[in-house]
Parts: C-alpha cells; sequence; structure tokens
C-alpha cells in the first residue's frame, strides 16, 4: 500500500526577465534554501533530490549532475524529468511517487530555468519533429494560435474573452510578490498590443523568465512532525494525446479532459466546481484559461467566457484561478509547474499572505507542455483516507 | 553591482547538423509525393482511421498498420494562424519570412491535420473551413518542401 504523502515546505526565487547575477545552480540555492526553511528543516534531512528543467534551453544538459552544490545533492541520489512545459509539475509527480512508494521519506524537489540565455522559440523547436512539424513551426505560440482560432471559431468566442482572462491574472500578480510583471493591464490595452499570431496578441502571452522553484514532500511517517498544515497529495494524473502536432483536436485539450477525469475519480471529487476551492492553471496564454477549464469539467463547453466574464474566477468569486497572477505574469518555464504546485501547496497550508484565498480545503494545480499534454495535482487539507 | 557589471560568456557560432530516418513509411509518403504528385496515408485496420504523417502504428489502438490509401491532394483548413512576429528559424538560422500563414489542413480522406504554408494574399479568405489545394514545388527532392504551399480555392 502506497504512503500517503505531503508537501511541508515550498521555496521560490524573485522571478525576472534576467538575472545575470547569478548561475544556474546559484538560482537553484535560491528556491532551495527558501524551502529549507519554510519547511524549517536541513539539507541532511533530505534523502533524495528530483530536478529538472527544459531540453536544450540554456544548452547545457545534465542538470543533475552539475548542480549538486546549488541543489543540495552532494552525495544523495539525484533523479533528473524533463517533460518540456510539464516538467515542473512532472518533477512533483515523481517525487510523489518517491515518497509514495516508502523508500524515500523526504524529497526535495526543484525546477528551475534561465530563460533569458537562449532564444525560447529556437529551443522550443528541437522539441519538435524535424521531418514533420518544424517548417512552418514557430514555437509555442503557433499551436496556441490554432486551438484559439479553432475554439473561437466553434462556440463564437472573440478576442475580447482571452483579453479578459490576462487582465484577471495581471491583476492577480499584483498580490504576490514574487511574480515577474506586476502591472494592471485593461482589456483595451491587450487588444492594442501587437499581434503576434493570430488571434494571439502580445499580452495573450506569458513573459520569458528566469527563476526557480522548490517543493519538499514527506510521508505520512514524518509530514506531521515537519508542519502542523501540511498540504496533502490526494491524486496525480497525466496523459499524453499526440505524435504530431496535427493530430491533436484543435479547440479542445483532450488531454486534460482524460487526466482530469483520472484526477477527480481518484480524488473522490465529484463535483469539481463545488469542491476545489482554488486552481493554480499552468496557462501560457490567455485562451487556456477559457477551453482549459471548459475540459477541467468546471464548467460546458463554450460556457467558459461567461463564466470568466462574470468575475467567477477573480479573487473573491466562485472559484479563483491563478491567485498568484499565474503564466501569464511570470513563465520560468522548467519551474512553472512546480511553481502551481508551490502556489496550491501555499494556499491550502494558509501560507499564501496577500493572495490567500479563504478556507481553501481542495487546490487543483496543473502543468501543460508540448503542446498538448497535461500533469494534474490534487491538494488536499484533510488527510487523504485509505 | 548593477546587471551591467555582470559577465555574459557567448556561446559561439555553434553548428551541429544531424541525420534523421524517415523511415519507411514516410520515405514511401515523399517518393509518392515527389513522383507522383500524391499524398498517401496509412488506415487504421481497427478503427479505420487514415493518419497523415503515415506511421507503422496507430497509437490509440497500438495496432499495426498496412493498408495504404491515396487522401488530398484538395481539403479544407482545420484550424490555422498568420504568424506576424519575427524569429530566427532553428533550421537555418535565418530570420523566418513573416508575415506568413501556418496550416493544419484536414486533406481529403484524412483523420488527421497536415501542417504546411497556407497562402495569405488575400486573408479574408483564409478561415476555418475554408476549401485549399496544394501547390507543388516545381523541383521536388522528396521531403516536405516538395509542396510550396496550400491556397485556398473559390
Amino acid at each position: 500500500m502506497a504512503k500517503r504523502v505531503a508537501i511541508v515546505g515550498t521555496g521560490q526565487t524573485f522571478h525576472k526577465s534576467h538575472r545575470p547575477d547569478v548561475n544556474g545552480q546559484e538560482l537553484i540555492n535560491e528556491a532551495v534554501q527558501a524551502a529549507l526553511k519554510d519547511a524549517d528543516i536541513k539539507i541532511s534531512d533530505i534523502d533524495a533530490i528530483i530536478i529538472g528543467n527544459m531540453d536544450h534551453f540554456e544548452g547545457i544538459n545534465y542538470v543533475d549532475c552539475w548542480s549538486i552544490d546549488g541543489s543540495g545533492g552532494f552525495m544523495k541520489p539525484v533523479i533528473k524529468i524533463t517533460t518540456g512545459g510539464t516538467t515542473g509539475c512532472s518533477v512533483a509527480i515523481g517525487g510523489y511517487h518517491l515518497v509514495a512508494s516508502g523508500l524515500f521519506d523526504r524529497v526535495l524537489i526543484i525546477g528551475w530555468e534561465k530563460n533569458s540565455e537562449s532564444d525560447t522559440t529556437g529551443a522550443i523547436t528541437t522539441a519538435f519533429d524535424p521531418i514533420w512539424d518544424r517548417l512552418v513551426f514557430a514555437g509555442a505560440i503557433s499551436g496556441l494560435a490554432a486551438e484559439a482560432q479553432a475554439y473561437m471559431a466553434r462556440y463564437g468566442a472573440t478576442e475580447k474573452d482571452g483579453a479578459r482572462v490576462s487582465v484577471r491574472d495581471r491583476k492577480h500578480a499584483l498580490n504576490n510578490p514574487h511574480a515577474q510583471l506586476r502591472k494592471e493591464i485593461t482589456i483595451d490595452e491587450v487588444l492594442a498590443s501587437p499581434m503576434l499570431a493570430d488571434p494571439i496578441h502580445l499580452l495573450d502571452v506569458c513573459p520569458r523568465t528566469d527563476g526557480a522553484a522548490a517543493v519538499i514532500m514527506a510521508s505520512e511517517d514524518s509530514a506531521e512532525k515537519i508542519t502542523s498544515s501540511p498540504d496533502w497529495i490526494w491524486a496525480t494524473s497525466n496523459r499524453h494525446s499526440y505524435s504530431y502536432l496535427g493530430d491533436a483536436d484543435y479547440g479542445r485539450l483532450t488531454s486534460m479532459r482524460e487526466a482530469s477525469q483520472d484526477l477527480f475519480k481518484k480524488g473522490g471529487i465529484k463535483e469539481p466546481r463545488k469542491e476545489i476551492d482554488v486552481i493554480e492553471l499552468y496557462q501560457p496564454y490567455s485562451f487556456g484559461g477559457i477551453i482549459w477549464i471548459e475540459d477541467m469539467g468546471i464548467i460546458g463547453p463554450g460556457e467558459g467566457p461567461r463564466y470568466i466574464g462574470e468575475g467567477n474566477t477573480d479573487m473573491g468569486g466562485e472559484l479563483p484561478i491563478n491567485p498568484s497572477g499565474g503564466v501569464i505574469s511570470c513563465n520560468p518555464i522548467g519551474a512553472t509547474g512546480l511553481i502551481r504546485c508551490c502556489e496550491a501547496a501555499m494556499q491550502v497550508m494558509g501560507k499564501a499572505d496577500q493572495h490567500q484565498v479563504p478556507d481553501v480545503n481542495f487546490a487543483v494545480s496543473t502543468g501543460f507542455g508540448g503542446c498538448w499534454w497535461t500533469d494534474m495535482i490534487l491538494h488536499g487539507k484533510k488527510k487523504p483516507g485509505k | 553591482m548593477s546587471d551591467k557589471d555582470y559577465i555574459i560568456i557567448e556561446s559561439g557560432k555553434a553548428e551541429q547538423p544531424f541525420h534523421y530516418a524517415v523511415g519507411m513509411h514516410g520515405s514511401k509518403f515523399f517518393r509518392e509525393l515527389k513522383d507522383n504528385r500524391r499524398f498517401i496515408g496509412l488506415k487504421c485496420p481497427k478503427c479505420g482511421k487514415v493518419f497523415i504523417p503515415p506511421r507503422g502504428v496507430c497509437g490509440e489502438c497500438f495496432v499495426e498498420m498496412n493498408e495504404w490509401v491515396e487522401v488530398g491532394p484538395n481539403g479544407v483548413i482545420g484550424s490555422f494562424t498568420i504568424l506576424r512576429y519575427a524569429f530566427i528559424d532553428p533550421e537555418t538560422g535565418q530570420q523566418k519570412p513573416i508575415p506568413y500563414g501556418y496550416g493544419f489542413i484536414k486533406l481529403d480522406g484524412a483523420d488527421t491535420l497536415f501542417q504546411h504554408y497556407i497562402n495569405i494574399e488575400d486573408e479574408s479568405k483564409v478561415k476555418i473551413g475554408a476549401r485549399v489545394e496544394a501547390v507543388f514545388s516545381k523541383e521536388r527532392k522528396g521531403s516536405i518542401r516538395d509542396i510550396e504551399y496550400f491556397r485556398v480555392v473559390d
């Protein structure tokens, strides 16, 4: 039988567009120190480390090896996991598996990126098939634009509906000192910003960020000794859907649909909209905030624009999404999924300060990548039953 | 110290060519395209879906596919975007010429989408559901570039 697993500490850097004052391992160390401090434990208490970032973004492979001074991995088991955009969420799922197995009691999980060190579109392109996918490919944005285009054609949504999501996340970021972009924007400003790839404007998409995040997980044997308010992992799920980019169902995120059904079934969640108190969604562009919560089963297909437009996902609304300001405000890619996990954990643990949602019993964090796969974690305040 | 005081080292003009195997199914597809200007896909014996690009296995049914069927050369736009921002094409090291139309084309008879350029001379015609035809390159060498682009047909 698997051990129950909880997050007992989280740490993040103060994310910025460029951190020339630190190299990779120094950046990683900032997040690790913050997580150890949050949990009030020492590196000697850690049994194993999982670390990951995007392949090729810095052009320096094997971060599991060269980062040990910063990660604290000296003479410890260190495993690298990298799954593209979902990396930060996948390292967390990997950490959960290690602790749940009973083989390791306390595991440190790290995600990081120095996006400033390379051309992001060039680096992302290396993840795609050279024979069939690369001719017209334009980084993450081309597929996302095609998704938004298809969704708009299918459901009659407008560019304004997308812009509303950017406005929400950028407003939420004002309350998060770790976010990179902390300036409010308006719907008109989003629509007036340069068109990158129809229908996606500059202010519909995430920035490039340097940053790192760390999470400490512990088994039920020690979690409650480390903290009186652990964030229990109720379930995890991930789904992959395609080989080539043309295989996807544009306008729907089928991997999110399948992963959500699996996650909520495992966690015993029957009415996600009522039972989930907050979502940290890996949402690198505005329309993802509409389409993907429909696929998650929060609302029905085509209902996203109205639901979001009415303020239901704003702070103080029925189901706040991205209290941290989300990916639109900050995207150190290999860390981004783990930042969602950190933020969900902080909400459950009651540690989110200015952007705390009151009385969180269940939170969901997600990862998105490649471009059409999904990782998810269900976080809870109560200890899950066996 | 301020940001400008920190030292940044450039990697230099690194070049590392790769040699990718297209495989037996892809090779057959490109040979048909080059010699006969025909698109061929593979049909799954279980679910009946026709796959472009052709591949040996239907991932969902996890069964081998052997039945070749002709698809296209016409189809409809399944989805698309028009790229308007400049970026470096990592395949060539050159800036990609913008703006350009990026189409996900549903070729007649296929169940997946085929990615290629869409001619955007008249942007108002480029819409989801619009019928398109393939324009073949004059000189064909057996690659994705044997098609120049797709264009909307009235």
